[in-house]
């Protein structure tokens, strides 16, 4: 009897699946290609997507490239892919040249990654930083010596023990480095010191970080979740509470991390939205953009910054938010990323 | 060695203990819920969803696509295209490399100035042979891919051949209709009672919607419903040996840069090979009042074919294994399938090993991306191994002939 | 009608053959060698297009503000991104790409002309047969298979018998190359080696020389220069190594005497900038040309030294 009610119940369940689906199961003749070349941060989310796009439209060919966010947008402004996934906003250049080629796209963000400061779990006298304190450690000197940077840890902190401070960087090309920079540096003319080991693989800062003595680094959060035994996360005092938090998947997705969590994007060209095909694609990674970025590891966006989004590709809005015009002089968009995605901020 | 060979081993049946352990989990639970709760429903859709994906693993690993999670990744779009570059680059190296090694071997001039020539190309091309990889892929990248560009984009070619296009269009019953149009940029007027092709070639008459029209509710006209204005998009139908310029980052493009490479090693390798054809029997041709030509022809190539294709045996080899001007080319490391026609995006096995050997590693997981990598170079040493066990056959016969 | 009277006047035999006028084999003699020629031209066509394309790009890339000539070439510091300034001294590049180099060869040489000294005066023929096509397989592996077997082989195992190493650095990659030119080195040397006349080795022996003796003190030395050459295009081909640097080696470019650190080479550079996030609008972008037209011009200078030399060793015996 039971087993008979199983089966009752696993009919009724493929039923349920088999409707759900029914309405998609047309497009399973979607024909065509979406080009897509980019960022190697972004790739794996478009890749989760993609495969799970082949269910719904099996026929669609999505190659999904990783020539990195500048050479992906170089191709995107020549009008040759479709999407171009990025870890970073557009570049006034790269948007100037849209505009010559006359692409114009839509800026979709996707996903946040966090990221983190992380010390070894040796370590056991640090537990939070301040941004201050972290221009300390990772600012060169100026040019006229009136700022020198940290060598040890007991110059941020007389009660902390004299070990040369080590440091372990993402690649400089990286999103997180831009972003990191961006934080650190601010609007300030400094920069990031020289005397720093940079490692394009995640895996040589993680290993790095946990066997050197006095070492920090910085690095997409997923990592850290990954490596949570061998790494200890230092916790950051957000500026405006004053409060140190966490690097934990809600306090991104709350924006209480502030200000390391920075937003992924696909830029989506405007002529290829129109495009059956493209159209589903981008409406499907919409959709299941918090699923996805979760799959890999990354923080799902807010729902309002999610729905703004839809929004944005369903009225195709196209212009870049990052940029405002400034007595004819480009400039960056500074704020959150919901204070800047708005409607009243592109600039097309 | 013997770790990177068991590894790649694993990858042709990765291990799926967690979801045989899952399965049977649930199988268990399910026996003891009732029914029709909605836990039965929850278990019993992961029970599909599971079952689903141990379908995908058990798919051959040489034919699997790339995909997010190493147990479900396979290399069958990467050797497909493989197979698609190294056969097109084949193409191209085959006959410059062997007339210009049988220009400079078998016509050699008498005057000085050609003598000191002929001296200079040799040089160049010994010098060709040590340029580094990666440079003849900037070369390719901005003479094939883009052809500096002059010619447009890929999406907006300036020159097309052996493409057919369509229209496609997605109607409010999201069905897929296509009308053929004559070229990319040509938008049907939409009138209604017009035919339209669904994909299994069949007719339809469509229902457009106009202004002032109602919007059909019984789902069998919404199928073929579609607004007055939507403006669907193009979908090019490519026969194998279409062309267009520029060429993209697609097979073509990707075959002819592997040629730059390959080809110095080529000419070499068939000089050797000529030159091992004794002078008496080209001697012998022109006593018998043969033309230069006709010697080469008729008896020194035929002499030194053996060696000739062992060289260019070895030189393809060289060639499915080159990944640093792909990379610079082409990068695409996820694609659902293999290359179609010479116009195609394509990925290929080094690029896909070096994309995975570059993937985070999860020591605690039994089976990471580090083992679908170590797969992928089994498969591409096998492709060598046999590659190189044709051109040792083919030597053998050479030696046979000559002595 | 003519032509059916001369016809008639052959041999029986000749009569059914059909005899081409001169003028038409003349004409395809010509438009055949013409076409053989084009072919040859295209070689010359590569080389000229690689020059142009990298001089062209690289003028760009010293006509921003940011570059100059001299300090591209007599600075001491790669560090387009991090720092106050942005700085292009190609040395730390060099000085890497250097590292690799060196330690490649100090694996090929020695080894290489071990296994040609072998495969040339010791090996009896059938191993011979044997031992070459495995050379050559050797030749043909993929260099991404080396550079994961650096990665996943190499590096733990200099780890384990204690020696310090980075995760990426310089010396696992360096041998990794190394055994990528061995085959190169031992076959081009064994060549060599192959080429000297037996009469040198026989005056040897009936001095009393035994078979260590003469095949180094006698024929070694007579094939110097073309064990010399061997080395020179190993080296070019070793400098030129994109895939294993880019994946073993690193990319930190950091003049260092240190070779366990890691370490960026010219071609890692390169390959890691074509594929990075960098805007290819950015002066970074076209440092890429710079660092290539560099590397050609190092290769080239190899390459021609090595054939150079080779040639001469070629005419001293024939």
């Amino acid at each position: 009897m039971k087993q008979t009610l199983a089966i009752f119940a696993l009919t009724i369940v493929t039923c349920f699946l088999t409707v759900s689906t029914q309405a998609q199961s047309g497009l399973k003749d979607l024909e065509g290609t979406i080009n897509i070349d980019g960022s190697s941060t972004v790739a794996p989310i478009t890749i989760e997507a993609d495969a799970g796009f082949r269910k719904i439209a099996p026929k669609v060919k999505v190659p999904v490239g990783v020539s990195g966010t500048g050479g992906g947008f170089k191709r995107f402004t020549k009008g040759e892919t479709d999407i171009s996934d990025a870890s970073r906003p557009i570049k006034y250049k790269e948007f100037e040249s849209c505009k010559a080629n006359g692409v114009s796209f839509i800026e979709i963000p996707v996903a946040y990654d966090g990221l983190t400061v992380a010390v070894g779990k040796s370590n056991d006298f640090v537990e939070q930083l301040t941004v201050d304190q972290l221009k300390k450690i990772f600012l060169a000197d100026s040019k006229d010596k009136s700022f020198t940077n940290a060598k040890t840890w007991k110059d941020i902190d007389d009660s902390w023990p004299a070990t040369e401070i080590k440091i372990f960087s993402p690649g400089t090309d990286s999103g997180t480095f831009d972003y990191f920079k961006e934080v650190v540096v601010g609007k300030s003319d400094a920069s990031m010191r020289a005397d720093m080991s940079v490692s394009e693989d995640d895996n040589v800062l993680v290993q790095g970080i946990a066997k050197t003595e006095g070492a920090i680094g910085f690095f997409g959060a997923s990592y850290y979740f990954a490596n949570q035994d061998k790494l200890k996360g230092v916790k950051i005092v957000n500026p405006d509470s004053g409060e140190a938090v966490e690097v934990s998947a809600a306090n991104i997705e709350s924006g209480v991390y502030a200000p390391f969590s920075r937003p992924l994007f696909i830029y989506v060209n405007s002529k290829s939205a129109r495009r059956p095909e493209v159209k589903v694609f981008v409406n499907y990674y919409l959709d299941n953009a918090p699923e996805l970025a979760a799959k890999v590891k990354y923080v799902g966006l807010p729902k309002e910054i999610g729905d703004a989004a839809k929004a944005h590709f369903k009225t195709r809005k196209v212009g870049t938010h990052f940029w405002e015009m400034n007595n004819g002089e480009p400039a960056k968009r500074e704020g959150s990323l919901s204070e800047v995605y708005t409607v009243e901020n592109l600039l097309k | 060695m013997l770790s990177i060979f068991y590894q790649g081993m694993l990858a042709f049946n990765p291990p799926q203990d967690e979801i045989v352990a899952e399965l049977s989990e649930i199988k268990s639970k399910l026996a003891n819920v009732a029914a029709d709760s909605s836990d039965a429903q929850d278990l019993t859709v992961r029970q599909l969803e599971l079952r689903e994906l141990q379908e995908t693993i058990d798919k051959s690993f040489l034919s699997k696509p790339p995909a997010p999670s190493a147990r479900e990744a396979g290399i069958g779009p990467a050797l497909m295209g493989s197979i698609w570059v190294c056969a097109g680059c084949t193409a191209f190296f085959l006959p410059l490399g062997v007339g210009t090694a049988i220009f400079l071997e078998e016509f050699k001039p008498r005057n000085k100035f050609l003598r000191w020539l002929s001296d200079m190309l040799q040089l160049n091309i010994n010098n060709l042979a040590g340029v580094p990889s990666i440079v003849y892929g900037i070369l390719g990248m901005t003479v094939f891919a883009t052809m500096f560009g002059l010619f447009g984009s890929p999406n907006e070619p300036f020159f097309e051949l052996g493409t057919k296009f369509k229209r496609q269009y997605v109607t409010e019953g999201m069905q897929v209709v296509f009308v053929p149009v004559a070229d990319r940029d040509e938008t049907p007027t939409l009138v209604d009672g017009m035919t339209a092709l669904k994909s299994d070639g069949s007719e339809v008459k469509l229902n457009i919607i106009g202004d002032d029209d109602d919007f059909p509710e019984d789902d069998a006209t919404l199928a073929v419903s579609l607004f007055s204005d939507s403006d669907g998009g193009v979908v090019a139908e490519n026969a194998w040996y279409s062309f267009r310029l520029p060429f993209g980052r697609s097979v073509l493009a990707a075959s002819m840069t592997l040629m730059l490479v390959i080809l110095p090693v080529v000419i070499i390798s068939t000089q050797e090979a000529l030159r091992a054809v004794p002078m008496s029997l080209r001697q012998g041709a022109q006593g018998l009042g043969c033309t230069p030509w006709q010697t080469v022809r008729n008896v020194t190539l035929p002499a030194a074919i053996p060696g000739i294709m062992t060289g260019c045996i070895l030189s393809m080899s060289r060639a499915i294994g080159e990944a640093a001007p792909i990379l610079m080319i082409s990068g695409i490391v996820a694609i659902s399938m293999g290359p179609q026609h010479l116009m195609d995006d394509f990925s290929i096995l080094p690029l896909q090993i070096y994309y995975w050997a570059g993937q985070p590693v999860n020591d605690a997981d039994p089976f990471n991306f580090q083992h679908v990598a170590a797969g992928a170079i089994i498969v591409l040493l096998l492709v060598l191994f046999a590659f190189n066990s044709v051109a040792i056959v083919l030597r053998q016969i050479a030696q046979k002939r000559l002595s | 009608m003519a032509v059916a009277d001369t016809a008639n006047q052959k041999p029986a035999v000749l009569q059914r053959r059909q005899f081409r006028s001169l003028a038409t084999t003349r004409f395809r003699e010509w438009f055949i060698l013409a076409a053989l020629a084009c072919c040859t031209a295209f070689t010359l066509l590569i080389t000229v297009t690689i020059v142009c394309l990298l001089v062209g790009q690289t003028i760009q890339f010293f006509s921003m503000p940011e570059t100059s000539i001299s300090d591209f070439l007599f600075g001491l510091t790669w560090s387009p991104t991090l720092g106050n300034e942005k700085l292009f001294g190609i040395w730390p590049l060099i000085c890497g790409t250097m590292w690799v180099t060196v330690i490649a060869m100090c694996v090929a040489l020695p080894l290489g002309l071990v296994t040609a000294i072998y495969l040339s005066e010791y090996a009896p023929k059938r191993l011979r047969n044997v031992l070459k096509p495995i050379l050559e397989l050797l030749a043909g592996i993929p260099t991404v298979v080396y550079g994961f077997f650096a990665l996943v082989v190499i590096t733990p195992a200099l780890q384990a018998i204690g020696i310090q190493v980075d995760f990426y650095n310089a010396v696992s990659a360096g041998i990794a190359v190394g055994i990528l030119c061995l085959p190169t080195v031992a076959s081009l040397s064994e060549d060599a080696l192959q080429a000297v006349p037996r009469r040198l080795r026989e005056a040897a022996y009936g001095l009393g020389g035994t078979k260590f003796d003469v095949s180094l003190k006698v024929v070694v030395p007579a094939a110097l220069s073309g064990i010399i050459s061997a080395f020179l295009l190993a080296a070019a081909r070793a400098i030129g190594e994109t895939m294993i640097v880019a994946m073993a080696a690193g990319a930190l470019a950091n003049l260092t005497i240190d070779p366990r650190q890691q370490i960026q080479t010219m071609t890692g550079h390169m390959a890691s900038t074509a594929t990075g996030d960098i805007s290819n609008f950015d002066v970074r972008y076209y440092s890429i040309y710079a660092v290539a037209l560099v590397l050609f011009f190092i290769t080239l200078t190899l390459t021609v030294i090595g054939n150079v030399v080779r040639r001469r060793f070629q005419e001293a015996y024939d």
